[in-house]
């Protein structure tokens, strides 16, 4: 074994393993996520599938949210799905760096989301960013499902409230936002959003405030 | 199964159609993105405009799972802790440390009955 290998094996393994704390960081959330779904009258086994197939955190916690503010299915559906889209994104910039098999890219699809695509893309060697997207991706997988699967049997003896757990929903995305303040249009879409969402609130049906909300991304059709 | 769909007409909950639909709906974007449009390029403009979507609406679901409330814009013991969650965030702390925090001065704040 080369001296170049040993170098080689030892980035991958610090590698793995901050994708890991990564993942497991997420699971807490997940938690939340049970936590807050079995509150808003969802079953274990609704709560546990949900976080299995639509596996992406955002839009899982706005469509409970909506709900659990007395929305209707459709519009829980409509903001969610809005929020999906943006795997959409991420997807097209992994394309670059996710080459092979056309099952390993379906496979790679359900885990295309925030946490693997940020960690990948901020790798330099494409292998490291092909094993920082896999890692991320599959850690963030099985600590989510741990999460909610906990918090949802959690969730029916304890009172979410009581332990500040509402809060919990938008202090994770105030975490989720800062990244895309950086940039002065991320600022202007973000603060356009907000403002849109609180002003509507008071007139629109629960969950509609969001939609009305994406307005903010008109923001990109200026050129910065 | 039948309470869940026989539920509806009246309180909103949770429904097996919301999750399955959600699912169709998320893996859809997902496979859109990286296998079937992969690779192509898209308008400038286009590009632009979806690498919004998370600063608008996450801004927006901070705003509706903080105010929101029965009776339109509700302010109560999770404002104090949003507000405490984007201190600690701007100082860079890592995700769990600003979901801990959030839940923690809510809980804080809510049992010293300064606020509900």
């Amino acid at each position: 074994m080369s001296a170049i290998d040993a170098t080689e094996r030892s980035n991958d393994r610090s590698l793995a393993a901050s994708c890991a704390v990564l993942g497991a960081a997420v699971g807490i959330f997940g938690i939340a996520f049970g936590v807050g779904s079995v509150a808003a009258g969802g079953s274990v086994a609704m709560t546990c599938v949900m976080s299995l197939l639509v596996f992406t955190g955002a839009s899982q916690f706005s469509a409970v949210s909506v709900i659990a503010s007395g929305g209707s299915t459709a519009a829980a559906l409509a903001g969610a799905s809005l929020l999906a889209a943006r795997n959409g994104v991420y997807g097209l910039a992994m394309s670059r760096t996710l080459r092979g098999s056309l099952l390993k890219r379906i496979v790679a699809a359900q885990i295309t989301i925030d946490e693997s695509t940020a960690m990948s893309s901020a790798q330099e060697e494409p292998r490291a960013a092909r094993l920082a997207f896999w890692c991320t991706g599959l850690s963030v997988y099985v600590f989510w499902n741990a999460g909610t699967l906990t918090g949802a049997l959690a969730g029916n003896a304890i009172d979410p409230e009581k332990f500040g757990l509402d809060a919990a929903f938008p202090a994770g995305f105030v975490a989720m936002v800062i990244p895309h303040l950086r940039h002065r249009s991320g600022r202007r879409a973000a603060a356009i959003g907000a403002v849109i969402c609180a002003v509507t609130i008071p007139f629109m049906p629960a969950g509609v405030p969001i939609l009305c909300a994406s307005v903010g991304v008109l923001v990109g059709v200026k050129r910065p | 199964m039948c309470i869940s769909w026989c539920a509806g007409g009246g309180k909103a909950t949770m429904t097996w159609t919301l999750v399955l639909v959600l699912s169709a709906i998320a893996y859809a974007c997902k496979v859109t993105g990286l296998v079937i449009i992969g690779g192509r390029e898209l308008p400038e403009v286009a590009d632009r405009c979806l690498s919004l979507i998370p600063a608008a609406l996450v801004s927006a679901l901070i705003v509706n799972s903080t105010f929101g409330g029965d009776d339109g814009i509700v302010v109560d013991a999770r404002a104090v802790g949003v507000v405490a969650a984007i201190l600690v965030a701007t100082k860079r702390a890592p995700l769990v440390v600003v979901i801990v925090t959030g839940a923690a001065v809510t809980a804080v704040v809510r049992a010293i009955g300064l606020a509900p």
